[in-house]
C-alpha cells in the first residue's frame, strides 16, 4: 500500500540554485467534487508541479461479474445499467447484443428493433457527451455550459421515460428485440428533440470552443501521443483525440451501422481540447444517424419469433396455458445458449465496451467479463499529468470523462 | 499486409515449436490456445511482426472441476486496418495450473496490460511474473480471498474479513 505521509524523506537537489527541495504528497479524493465519484489520486508534488500521480480505485466495487454468475442472462440486464449510469441504454444494448451473438440469433432480430436500438444508442451517446462536456466545463469554472448541457439531457430522459418508463436505469431491450413496441408519440418526440438540440449545441460551441479561458485551460493539457494511446489501450474520444480514427461502429459494425452515413471525428493534438472537440462533433454525427434511422424506421414485429428465447406476449400469457408455462420456464430457468464463448464490442460514448461471455450450456453465464472503457482509459492519467500543474489534473480527469461505476463495476 | 490466419499460426509454430496448440472457430471468432511458457514471446511477435498493436482485453476464467489445467488467461488482441473490413481481432488463451498459478506478464509488450493484469491477480490470484507493480486493485490491500475463483464461498464472512475487522474484534473481546 502507498505510504500515507505528508512530506516524503527524499529530497531533490535543484542543480541551478543548489537548493534542496522536498516533494509533498497530496491526496486528491476519495471524495473530491472533480473526480465524479470515489476516486483517490495520490499526487507527489514539487511545488505546484506533479511529479507522480497514483490513482487508487475500487471504492465502489460491487462485484457485478461475480453476481452475474449466479443469475440467468436476462437477470443480468439491470446490473449493466449501474455501470456507466450516464449512458445506461448503451450498456444494455451492448449486453443484449453479446448474448444474441452467443445464441447465434443476430440474423433473426427484426429490423424495427435494430433501428430503434440505433436511435436509443445514439441518444445515449449524446446524453453521456453532454454530461462529459458539461462537468468538464463546470470543473474548470464554466457554469453556464453545464446548465445548457443538463437542460438538453432532461429532454433525452423524457424520451427514454416514454419508451421504457425509467429515466436513468433503463433496462430496456431484451434478447431477441424489444419488450414492448415503441410508443406512438416516439417519433414526434425524437423529431422535436432533433429540432431543438442543434441550437443548444451551437450555444455550447459558442460558449467554449473559442473561449479564451477554456482554450488556455485545455489546450496542450493532458497530452497523450497516438502511439502511447494505442499502447495503453485507450478507446473512444480519448483515442480519437490523439488522431487514431478507431471507432467500433466502423471497425466491427453492429446493428447495421455500416448502412448509415456518418463520419468519425478525429482531432490530432491529443490534448484535453482535442477530446472536447471530438465529443462536440460526435454529437452532431449522432444527430445525423438518428435522423437517418428515424426516416427508415420500419413497421412490423419488434421482437424475434423465437419461442425458446423471447417471452410470449402478455395477452397470450393471460389466456393460453402453453404460453403461461413457457413464460414460467423462461423466467425461472432462462434460455440455454450452447457451450462456447464470445466477445462482443460496442462503441460506448466513453470508448469500446465489450462483454466476454463464457457459456457452459446452462441458463446462467459461467463467466461474464466486462471491459469498461473508463477502466482502461484511467490508466493514462499518471502519464497525462506528469509534469503539469495541480489544477491541470482536474482538466485531465474531466477530459477523460470517466465514470467510477464502470471503473469499479 | 494482408492477413492470413494459417500463415500466422505457421510462423508462430516455426518460431516457437508447439506454440499454437489448438485453433477454435466459434460464432465467427478465432481462438488460439497457446503455450503458457511462450505467451510473452508470442505476444511480442504478434505485435511486432503482425501488427496487433492494440490489446483490447485481458482476463481469466476459472474452470474448477470442469477441466485441468484450472485457469485460462484470455487475451483479445486487435489489429487496426485502414478500411473497416480489415480490422482483425483474435483471442489467445493460455492454460495455467491450479496450484500457485503464474504466467509471464505482457506489460512489456502493451503497457495497457498493467491494470488488466492487476485486476486478474486481484480476482483470481494469478501471479504475473515481470509485472512492474502487482498489487490488488479493486479489493482492499489486506483482503485475503480471491473473489472470482469458483471455490470462493460467498457466504463465508469469516474468510472475507479484513485485518482491521479482526483487530477490532480482538479488541472488544
Amino acid at each position: 500500500m502507498e505510504r500515507v505521509e505528508f512530506i516524503s524523506e527524499e529530497s531533490v537537489l535543484d542543480t541551478e540554485t543548489g537548493a534542496r527541495t522536498e516533494t509533498m504528497m497530496l491526496n486528491m479524493g476519495p471524495q473530491h467534487p472533480a473526480t465524479h465519484g470515489v476516486l483517490r489520486v495520490v499526487l507527489h508534488l514539487d511545488g505546484e508541479v506533479v511529479v507522480k500521480a497514483i490513482p487508487h480505485i475500487g471504492y465502489l466495487h460491487r462485484g457485478i461479474e461475480k453476481l452475474c454468475e449466479h443469475i440467468t442472462y436476462q437477470m443480468c440486464l439491470p446490473y449493466t445499467d449501474r455501470m456507466d449510469y450516464l449512458a445506461s441504454i448503451c450498456n444494455n444494448i451492448g449486453f443484449i447484443l453479446s448474448v444474441e451473438k452467443l445464441l447465434g440469433i443476430e440474423d433473426e432480430i427484426p429490423e424495427r428493433a435494430k433501428t430503434a436500438e440505433v436511435i436509443l444508442f445514439e441518444l445515449g451517446r449524446i446524453e453521456s457527451h453532454l454530461v462529459g462536456i458539461g462537468t468538464n466545463a463546470l470543473d474548470l469554472g464554466a457554469m453556464s455550459a453545464f446548465l445548457y448541457c443538463f437542460k438538453e439531457r432532461e429532454r433525452i430522459y423524457d424520451i427514454l421515460e416514454t419508451v421504457c418508463g425509467a429515466r436513468l436505469t433503463t433496462s430496456y431491450p431484451r434478447v431477441g428485440g424489444l419488450p414492448l413496441d415503441l410508443p406512438d408519440d416516439f417519433e414526434e418526440k425524437v423529431r422535436n428533440f432533433l429540432r431543438i438540440f442543434p441550437k443548444t449545441l451551437t450555444e455550447v460551441d459558442k460558449l467554449l470552443t473559442r473561449n479564451r479561458i477554456w482554450i488556455e485551460r485545455t489546450k496542450g493539457i493532458a497530452f497523450i501521443s497516438a502511439e502511447d494511446a494505442i499502447d495503453l489501450g485507450l478507446t473512444g474520444p480519448a483515442l480519437r483525440g490523439s488522431g487514431v480514427p478507431y471507432d467500433v461502429r466502423k471497425a466491427m459494425p453492429y446493428l447495421g451501422y455500416e448502412n448509415y452515413d456518418f463520419e468519425v471525428p478525429v482531432a490530432t493534438d491529443g490534448d484535453a481540447y482535442s477530446r472536447f472537440l471530438c465529443r462536440l462533433e460526435e454529437m452532431n454525427q449522432s444527430l445525423k444517424i438518428i435522423e437517418q434511422a428515424l426516416d427508415n424506421l420500419p413497421d412490423g414485429p419488434y421482437a424475434a419469433d423465437l419461442p425458446d428465447v423471447v417471452l410470449p406476449k402478455k395477452e397470450l400469457t393471460y389466456t393460453k396455458m402453453e404460453s403461461l408455462i413457457r413464460h414460467f420456464v423462461l423466467v425461472y430457468e432462462g434460455f440455454k445458449p450452447p457451450a462456447g464463448e464470445v466477445q462482443h464490442a460496442v462503441e460506448n460514448p466513453k470508448g469500446e465496451l465489450s462483454y466476454y461471455l463464457v457459456s457452459d450450456g446452462s441458463g446462467k453465464p459461467y463467466r461474464m467479463r466486462v471491459r469498461g472503457p473508463s477502466f482502461v482509459n484511467m490508466q493514462a492519467l499518471p502519464q497525462m499529468v506528469k509534469g503539469s500543474l495541480v489544477a491541470d489534473v482536474i482538466a485531465a480527469i474531466g477530459s477523460l470523462d470517466i465514470v467510477l461505476g464502470e471503473i469499479d463495476r | 499486409m494482408s492477413f492470413d490466419l494459417s500463415s500466422l499460426t505457421d510462423s508462430l509454430n516455426t518460431e516457437f515449436p508447439g506454440a499454437v496448440k489448438t485453433i477454435i472457430e466459434y460464432r465467427g471468432e478465432t481462438t488460439l490456445v497457446v503455450l503458457k511458457e511462450k505467451v510473452s514471446e508470442i505476444c511480442r511477435s504478434l505485435k511486432d511482426d503482425f501488427g496487433f498493436t492494440f490489446l483490447a482485453d485481458l482476463t481469466a476464467v476459472d474452470y474448477l472441476e470442469v477441466k485441468t489445467p484450472r485457469y485460462e488467461v484470455v487475451y483479445h488482441v486487435h489489429r487496426f486496418g485502414p478500411e473497416f473490413d480489415e480490422n482483425i481481432r483474435i483471442r489467445l488463451k493460455a492454460e495455467v495450473e491450479g496450484k500457485e498459478p503464474t504466467i509471464d506478464s505482457v506489460t512489456p509488450v502493451w503497457s495497457g496490460a498493467d491494470w488488466l493484469e492487476r485486476e486478474v491477480y486481484d480476482m483470481f490470484g494469478i501471479e504475473f511474473t515481470g509485472h512492474p507493480d502487482l498489487r490488488r486493485i479493486l479489493m482492499p490491500d489486506d483482503y485475503e480471498p480471491f473473489p472470482l475463483r469458483k471455490d470462493f464461498d460467498v457466504r463465508n464472512r469469516e474468510a472475507s474479513k479484513r485485518s482491521f475487522e479482526k483487530e477490532l474484534e480482538r479488541g472488544t473481546e
